[in-house]
């Protein structure tokens, strides 16, 4: 198939970036869409061009570091989808696709479509953890956690941090992020010991980072490519409030 | 002359490193705080010893080229990890997985290693645990294990398909909180150029901040290269984008030897190549060996569909040639079945590179199971497929539809189509006991060191090693290196070691951006790929090797004479970074076909046509070949081969069969 | 509790704690409203809003329902601004509709139009109410009032769109206070939603029939 693709080029961040078009032509539609954009790179550096920056490592969806806002959406038109397994046989002959990077102010972009999310680390770093020392920890089995925490932690922690939630919230909120560590955290009985400071701090680091608000559209959890729920969302409004009760 | 000393402790094997504990030199808290450590690398083994020594007072810098230490490529292992708890009561003991690591490595690894390493693993399941990492558990609470790897117990600890990733989370959480405390600095978008020596001591590294293009110079006490393997040499392969050899070539290039280049596993069961465009191999977890069965047509060039091919005309070849084990033997075995019905001529697919993966028949079988248990009698074949898809989208869902995604093919109806990929490096720098590369100062930790795989790597094994190192023993070791280290006040960056290094690396750019030719560093890469993957890759001969390593210098010659990088290297430039990456694989590709020149045997993963047993299996020659091959960099080209003899005090050889 | 207020999640329980402290408000204006469909021409409905109109716990909560609004809106507004810089460069595509309501992202413009309406109907009814004597003093009513707005046939659409948007603006919002306040459950969020979407039709509808059933004369 034969594309044109409307993509987002910026220098660094300091200088203003514009959409540039481009054409790609004899797209496979077993091709990935990072493999498309492959082909464009090749182009663009046969010819001489600087080819389109972008963020990729494991191309298997679980890494987190695509991130390619097609089409204004998040990782594109498949539910539960990374950009990079994003398959071209999702687009047709002759379509025009717009690629931009996550646009927030907590995310600036660095070049192109690639954007600092160190936000997300900092905010782990202020609390996204268990105070445990290497050796301190005895037996495993000494802790047993009910079948149904440990399922709904793992599904909370099944994040990979690719900040899709954020680029899609009309606000650029990363209460979904967040959140999911938090619950991860909150619900097992590790977790128990610090689960008000940790809140406390996470939401603080949050906050001075720059994301916005939640309104509770849910268009995070609709756009996360591992289907986090906003359930996290309200555990974490509980923890905080219950924190700041104490 | 041989300057290899494995250090393994005198004495039994089981008290060895209890007694090495005991008895090493300690280097007191004061002095720990002005000490400090660099750490190339964020994945399993990086970040659970960058937390870890700074939990013990280090004052250390951690390095990673992703954009936060989470991406590692450790995140993207599926399965599970092995640790010797016996909680299933089923006769696992630490002795039990030493064993079976030593016998699925084919006798090419060490024993005092590999015992050690069993005998941590518990301690890694608990430390995890602690972290918050959310292990798959029974009803009563407990942790659940699953049997992997054709292994006899179930010792494997998994979280669904994603063990990985949550365990890299663990080590994540734990280095975050140090970058909390302040006691790691973690360098993001930061790549490894060049080790500092000086007077013959690892001090330091030369890193290239990705964002802006500058160098940096950083100094530490010692150096700790966590980087990963080097299946990416092969172009594709199951690693990730960016897994590259730099680091340790670096390393090797400084004077640490490079152990066994050429012990690469092939992983059986990845999804097929579709075509030219493709960039990477993604792996279907080998559980799904447990439900699924392998077979291709009995008839060449069949290109009827699978479900329209009749049961007696099908060939399950690995059931009819591996009676005793069939569809479970390890990975090696498989992977070369599989190449072998193909390469005859029985592949299936649009490339006829591809074995059929067929759920049809236990899908039906636990449909029976399901109907048995709803009480439905008389159930038609359609409801017996319909209970049983339901029981496999249980167990393997999230594999499943990963495979419609990537082939746009529905599994529950169409049997899956796979062939085997590079999936994991056995070799590496050589390290002795104390995980120190023979550069004084360095040490590799994780798939980046030669290990504790030998030639085959069993089922989640690396996980375990990775953390073992991370959180177990290099706390441990680099005491030993560092108490005498404690009056050595930090060099300054402006010594001449470090202005010389930056000077190097400095050069090789230049010299790469320079070269203005005409083809971009992929050209080169999936060239050398190739060469890679058709010589010295799932069987190897000499006349193939031989071949390979003149092909390989030729593609050296050209990517010096013909690469282009548009740009500038002061700034973000991936181009840049892709080349410097495949320059070195390009030096690593020749190493790892001398290697295997020089292994005229076979053993785990390293087939050698030439030794084979009659009917066509792996053929050990222990008499000549129990040994590390461990290489010494000379020059471009050239290598000085030393060996470390492999002496087995406990576990006697034998030739692995799985008939 | 500074530190709470500071908070996104702090300003966020805010907005839901006066949002269902309006809902609330709702819910006892449309009862002592609905006094009008008894059909007496205004008896009861006007017995009913002289209670309302000089009970003195009804005055003083008058006062904390004004103190609500205020800080639903200052609130509100605090939280939209932080909300738009938080995204200096907007997208140039930007699908929304495929991840989320229209209503649910336009909760500060249907607010607004919500406030918009609010002036006119306290104009309307509540300051001819409190501050003048034409009911007070007997020279008219309030159900009169209301019959001579409402011939108007602009003020019924005027009166019918702010009912629209009070609804979605309740549809999103109910539910919405619920979890901002992490009321999350697996069993009971089901039941709060489906309570959330009753309410949102059913009150603005009993609201808006009420101009609609006084033009038409089918209450007199």
């Amino acid at each position: 198939m034969n594309l044109t693709l409307k993509i987002w080029r910026q220098k660094n961040a300091k200088e203003a970036g514009n959409l540039v078009t481009y054409q790609v032509k004899d797209i496979s539609e077993d091709m990935s869409f990072l493999e498309m954009f492959d082909v464009l790179n090749e182009q663009l550096v046969h010819k001489g061009e600087e080819p389109i920056a972008f963020d990729h490592d494991c191309r298997e969806g679980i890494c987190g570091m695509c991130s390619m806002f097609i089409n204004g959406r998040a990782h594109g038109p498949a539910q539960g989808t990374t950009t990079c397994q994003l398959h071209m046989r999702k687009f047709k002959d002759g379509d025009t696709i717009v690629v931009e990077p996550w646009r927030a102010r907590a995310f600036p972009v660095v070049k192109d479509l690639i954007v600092d999310r160190s936000a997300f680390d900092r905010v782990i770093s202020s609390g996204g953890f268990i105070s445990v020392n290497t050796g301190n920890a005895k037996d495993a089995n000494n802790i047993p956690v009910p079948k149904q925490d440990a399922d709904n932690a793992f599904a909370a922690a099944a994040c990979i941090g690719c900040g899709a939630c954020v680029a899609a919230c009309k606000n650029s909120s990363a209460m979904l992020f967040v959140s999911a560590k938090v619950s991860q955290l909150a619900l097992l009985p590790q977790g128990a010991i610090e689960r008000e400071s940790r809140v406390l701090n996470m939401v603080k680091q949050m906050d001075e980072e720059g994301f916005g608000n939640c309104t509770n559209t849910y268009a995070c959890e609709a756009e996360c490519p591992k289907e986090i729920s906003v359930e996290n969302i309200a555990r974490m409004n509980r923890e905080y409030l219950r924190a700041n009760l104490k | 002359m041989t300057k290899l000393d494995s250090k393994i402790p005198e004495g039994p094997l089981e008290t060895k490193w209890t007694h090495y504990k005991s008895t090493i030199p300690l280097v007191n808290p004061s002095n720990k705080r002005s000490m400090e450590v660099i750490i190339v690398g964020s994945g399993l083994a990086g970040a659970s010893a960058a937390s870890s020594l700074a939990e013990l007072g280090y004052q250390v810098k951690c390095f990673c080229f992703q954009d936060s230490p989470r991406r590692a490529h450790s995140i993207a292992a599926q399965g599970g990890i092995n640790a010797a708890k016996n909680y299933q009561n089923d006769g696992d003991s630490t002795f039990r997985l030493f064993y079976d690591t030593v016998k699925g490595g084919d006798y090419r690894s060490r024993e005092g290693n590999v015992y050690r390493l069993a005998e941590v693993s518990a301690n890694i399941i608990d430390q995890c645990v602690a972290q918050g990492v959310p292990f798959a558990r029974e009803y009563g609470g407990y942790l659940s294990n699953r049997s992997f790897g054709g292994t006899q117990v179930q010792r494997t600890f998994y979280a669904a398909g994603q063990t990985g990733q949550q365990l890299l989370l663990g080590a994540y959480s734990g280095l975050e909180r140090q970058v909390g405390l302040g006691t790691v600095k973690m360098y993001s978008r930061h790549e490894m150029l060049e080790i500092v020596v000086i007077d013959g001591k690892a001090r330091g590294i030369i890193a290239r901040d990705l964002i802006s293009g500058k160098l940096e110079r950083h100094f530490g006490h010692a150096v700790l290269l966590c980087s990963g393997g080097y299946g990416n040499v092969f172009y594709l392969s199951t690693n990730a984008m960016g897994s590259n050899v730099t680091a340790a070539w670096k390393a090797h290039r400084r004077g640490a030897l490079f152990g066994n280049p050429c012990f690469t596993q092939i992983h059986p069961t990845c999804i097929p190549v579709s075509g030219d465009h493709q960039s990477k191999l993604t792996l279907m977890s080998e559980s799904l060996r447990n439900d699924g069965r392998i077979w291709v047509p009995k008839k060449k060039d069949d290109s009827r569909k699978p479900v329209d091919i009749p049961e007696e005309e099908r060939d399950y070849y690995l059931e009819r040639r591996y009676p005793a084990f069939g569809n479970l033997v390890p990975r090696d075995v498989a992977s070369r079945a599989a190449k072998e019905r193909c390469d005859a001529g029985y592949g299936v697919g649009t490339s006829k590179m591809a074995v059929y993966l067929d759920f049809a028949f236990n899908t039906l079988r636990y449909g029976k199971v399901e109907a048995n248990k709803r009480s439905i009698h008389n159930p038609s074949q359609e409801e017996l497929k319909k209970l049983g898809q339901e029981v496999i989208k249980e167990k393997y869902g999230n594999l499943f539809e990963m495979y419609e995604k990537i082939t746009g093919e529905n599994p529950y109806e169409m049997p899956m189509r796979i062939y085997p990929a590079v999936h994991y490096t056995m070799g590496g720098l050589w390290v002795d006991y104390e995980l120190m590369t023979t550069v004084p100062g360095l040490y590799s930790l994780g798939e980046a060191n030669f290990s504790d795989h030998g030639a085959n790597r069993l089922g989640a094994s690396a996980l375990m090693q990775g953390l073992a190192d991370g959180y177990f023993v290099i706390p441990y070791t680099i005491g030993s290196y560092l108490s005498k280290d404690i009056s050595t006040k930090a060099i300054p960056t402006d010594h001449a070691a470090f202005m010389d290094a930056e000077k190097n690396a400095q050069e090789r750019l230049d010299k790469l951006m320079n070269i203005k030719g005409t083809k971009s560093a992929d050209h080169f890469h999936k060239k050398l790929g190739k060469v890679m993957w058709d010589k010295c890759g799932m069987a190897r001969n000499e006349k193939g090797l031989t071949e390979a390593i003149s092909e390989i210098r030729a593609i050296r010659e050209e990517f010096w004479k013909d690469l282009r990088i548009p740009g500038t290297q002061n700034e973000l430039n991936t181009e840049l970074e892709k080349a410097g990456r495949v320059a070195d694989f390009l030096e690593l590709g020749e190493l790892m076909c001398q290697d295997a020149l020089l292994r005229k045997e076979s053993c785990g993963g390293h087939f050698r046509e030439e030794s084979q047993t009659p009917d066509g299996e792996a053929k050990r020659d222990d008499d000549n070949f129990s040994y590390v091959a461990a290489w010494e960099f000379k020059d471009a080209g050239k290598w000085e081969l030393h060996k470390e003899e492999l002496i087995f005090d406990i576990v006697h050889p034998t030739q692995r069969s799985y008939k | 509790m500074n530190r709470f207020l500071a908070s996104s999640l702090g300003k966020k329980a805010v907005m839901a704690l006066t949002g269902l402290f309006l809902i609330s408000f709702l819910v006892v204006h449309c009862a002592i409203n609905s006094l009008i469909f008894y059909n007496d021409g205004g008896v009861n409905f006007n017995a009913g809003a002289e209670f309302m109109g000089t009970n003195p716990i009804i005055r003083t909560m008058e006062i904390v329902l004004f103190i609500g609004i205020l800080l639903h809106i200052y609130q509100a507004l605090i939280l939209t601004l932080n909300n738009n810089k938080a995204r200096p460069v907007k997208y140039t595509l930007n699908a929304a509709s495929a991840n989320s309501k229209w209503y649910s992202r336009s909760m500060g413009l249907l607010g607004t139009l919500i406030l918009m309406f609010l002036i006119i109907h306290l104009k309307q009814f509540w300051v001819i109410s409190r501050f003048t004597d034409e009911i007070t003093g007997g020279h008219t009513t309030l159900f009169a009032k209301m019959q001579e707005a409402f011939s108007s046939p602009w003020v019924v659409v005027v009166y019918l769109f702010a009912m629209i948007s009070l609804g979605y603006h309740l549809l999103h919002g109910f539910r919405s206070a619920f979890q901002t306040l992490g009321l999350n459950n697996k069993k009971y969020t089901p039941f709060i939603q489906a309570i959330g979407t009753g309410f949102s039709v059913i009150v603005p509808f009993i609201f808006a029939m009420m101009p609609v059933s006084i033009h038409m004369g089918w209450v007199k």
